[in-house]
């Protein structure tokens, strides 16, 4: 269910150069139900500025209360954020849309996941349900340069991670698909979440594989009601069928949304 | 005695608050968080006679204290409003307000003469003033007499009572409210967006694809209630005001401007909340404010 929570701040790091993570509690994390699912924060008590930022859960931990969430602080509302300390209170809506689905793949089988710069942050959930459950994992993470990679030993810790910079300065040169090329494992599913010309690469590449992308789109409510966030769909592309990413998303099966 | 309830033309409000039309869907986002039963009314998205996918995005950009949008009426046509979205709101306590839309007198005509009479529709906003469409909408809105033209003629089949939503997008706002109360509306909604745009700071491009947007939030209210104050003491039917409410004190100062009812925007993206909280906060306010009764607002700022 979809709640309001005045979550805590347990605490606030810069784990990479304007990328931040921090962990916040409440009951709002009892409500997660699978990993790329969202939270739209408030970043401010007063309404400038004014909309929600929706940033994507990292990490749950429900023993604790506890989430996890890693933003690049960008704009001037993730900025706002990036100053909130350990004791703030910061108002939370959530959890919001539908992740990824971690029972399409099965014990034993292999999971490749493909992330790009800040869309990296809900692959490390999923990858940590996906071993849990007997998943074989295999990461390829693309950064734009070795001073914004952050969780590399994390994911590393649960399987084969590969990194890929656009300057070369940490792992392969270029982009994930330049590894994905090189990849001589065979694999069951794929999930990916990143910027649309990746997610676009990565469908093309595993065109007969079964895949989950998760997409990233301007949002104006968060829970499907301002139609901010539509995409067309490639069944009917002619015609006015069309999904919003914040309510019907934001992960999708792979060829069914229009890129 | 209700303290909060309302009456105005087809309209029994058991309080004065509002969803505003396009910033709550057809409802059921919203209902999904709070029992709708608890809202004075709701005004629905609007609705077209064919069903509208609506503009490209990016459709919303973020502005100092306020949003711009182009979503473009994206909405599922008469027929789906009709069959699947009006059904689903019959199981609330609440009264209807269909946002009626269309592109010329033909289309605003027949989808009035329908919808008006779905059972839960106890009156009709007329969208003269949407400004992300590229035809109608807007230009029935900014001229006087075909905005008189149009509201006669939707009144002529319409079987509920008509109220016109207003753009703010003109010299002189007080000539277009004078215009359809002559062309027979029952009541006015205002105000709709203005137009605006944002500049992309890295391209210097529009960063909407529609390049312009309808601002709203607060930081239209202050057009929004100079507006009501102005037209509420020319026109005799009544206003349902709207524009940057966030809270009760706005809810006040609509009131005090000359409206009889207020609607909540783009508050309800923020703050999902938002409208039953102000709902359950009046009772304080008015006290506060030593009135018994929220009519007792209407109309104060310019009362002698």
């Amino acid at each position: 269910m979809i709640i309001q929570d005045l979550m805590t701040v347990g605490s606030q790091r810069e784990i990479a150069k304007n990328i931040f993570e921090m962990k916040l509690t409440g009951k709002l994390v009892g409500e997660i139900t699978s990993p790329g699912q969202f939270v739209h924060i408030r970043v401010s008590d007063s309404f400038e500025p004014l909309l929600r930022r929706p940033i994507s859960v990292a990490e749950i931990n429900p023993e604790k209360n506890e989430m996890t969430i890693i933003y690049r602080a960008e704009g001037r509302g993730t900025s706002f954020l990036s100053e909130k300390r350990k004791g703030d209170t910061v108002n939370v809506l959530g959890p919001l849309g539908n992740g990824f689905p971690v029972e399409e793949t099965t014990a034993g089988q292999t999971a490749v996941l493909i992330g790009g710069g800040i869309g990296v942050p809900p692959l490390y959930e999923l990858s940590k349900q996906l071993t849990t459950k007997g998943v074989k994992c295999i990461h390829i993470l693309g950064f734009e340069s070795d001073q914004v990679v952050f969780y590399e030993e994390e994911f590393a810790a649960l399987g084969e991670t590969y990194i890929a910079t656009v300057d070369g300065s940490n792992g392969t040169q270029g982009f994930v698909t330049n590894v994905m090329s090189e990849l001589s494992h065979d694999f069951e599913t794929f999930y990916s979440c990143g910027p649309m010309p990746m997610l676009d690469a990565v469908q093309k590449a595993y065109v007969h594989k079964k895949g989950f992308l998760s997409f990233e789109q301007r949002m104006g409510c968060g829970i499907g009601a301002c139609f901010a966030c539509v995409c067309h769909t490639n069944e009917n592309a002619t015609d006015q069928a069309y999904v919003k990413v914040c309510s019907d998303g934001p992960v999708f099966p792979a060829g069914v949304v229009q890129i | 005695m209700n303290r909060l309830a309302v009456t105005l033309p087809g309209l029994e409000l058991k309080n004065p608050i509002m969803p505003a039309s396009g910033c709550f869907g057809f409802g059921k986002e919203y209902g999904n968080l709070y029992d709708l039963s608890q809202l004075g009314a709701i005004m629905i998205k609007a609705t077209t006679e064919e069903m509208r996918y609506g503009n490209p995005t990016p459709r919303v950009a973020e502005t100092a204290s306020g949003m711009l949008n182009a979503i473009g009426l994206q909405n599922p046509g008469l027929q789906g409003v009709l069959t699947n979205e009006l059904p689903w709101l019959e199981k609330f306590d609440v009264p209807i307000i269909a946002n009626v839309a269309g592109s010329e007198t033909a289309d605003y005509v027949e989808v009035a003469k329908q919808i008006s009479k779905a059972s839960n529709v106890h009156a009709l906003e007329l969208n003269i003033s949407c400004p992300n469409v590229k035809c109608g909408g807007i230009l029935f809105g900014t001229d006087p007499e075909i905005a008189k033209e149009l509201t006669a003629a939707v009144k002529a089949v319409s079987s509920v009572p008509v109220y016109v939503k207003l753009s703010p997008n003109v010299t002189d706002i007080k000539a277009m409210a004078l215009a359809v109360e002559a062309g027979g509306a029952d009541g006015i909604t205002m105000i709709n967006t203005l137009v605006g745009m944002r500049l992309d700071e890295k391209t210097g491009k529009p960063v909407i694809a529609n390049k312009t947007g309808g601002l709203s939030g607060p930081a239209i209210k202050p057009v929004a209630i100079r507006m009501v104050y102005e037209v509420s003491q020319v026109v005799n039917i009544p206003i349902i005001g709207m524009g940057g409410v966030t809270c009760v004190q706005d809810v006040v100062d609509f009131m005090s401007a000359g409206a009889s009812a207020v609607a909540v925007g783009t508050a309800n993206f923020v703050d999902p909340f938002i409208c039953p909280t102000i709902i359950e906060q009046l009772p304080a306010k008015l006290d506060e404010l030593g009135i018994d009764h929220i009519s007792e607002l209407v109309g104060r700022s310019h009362r002698v």
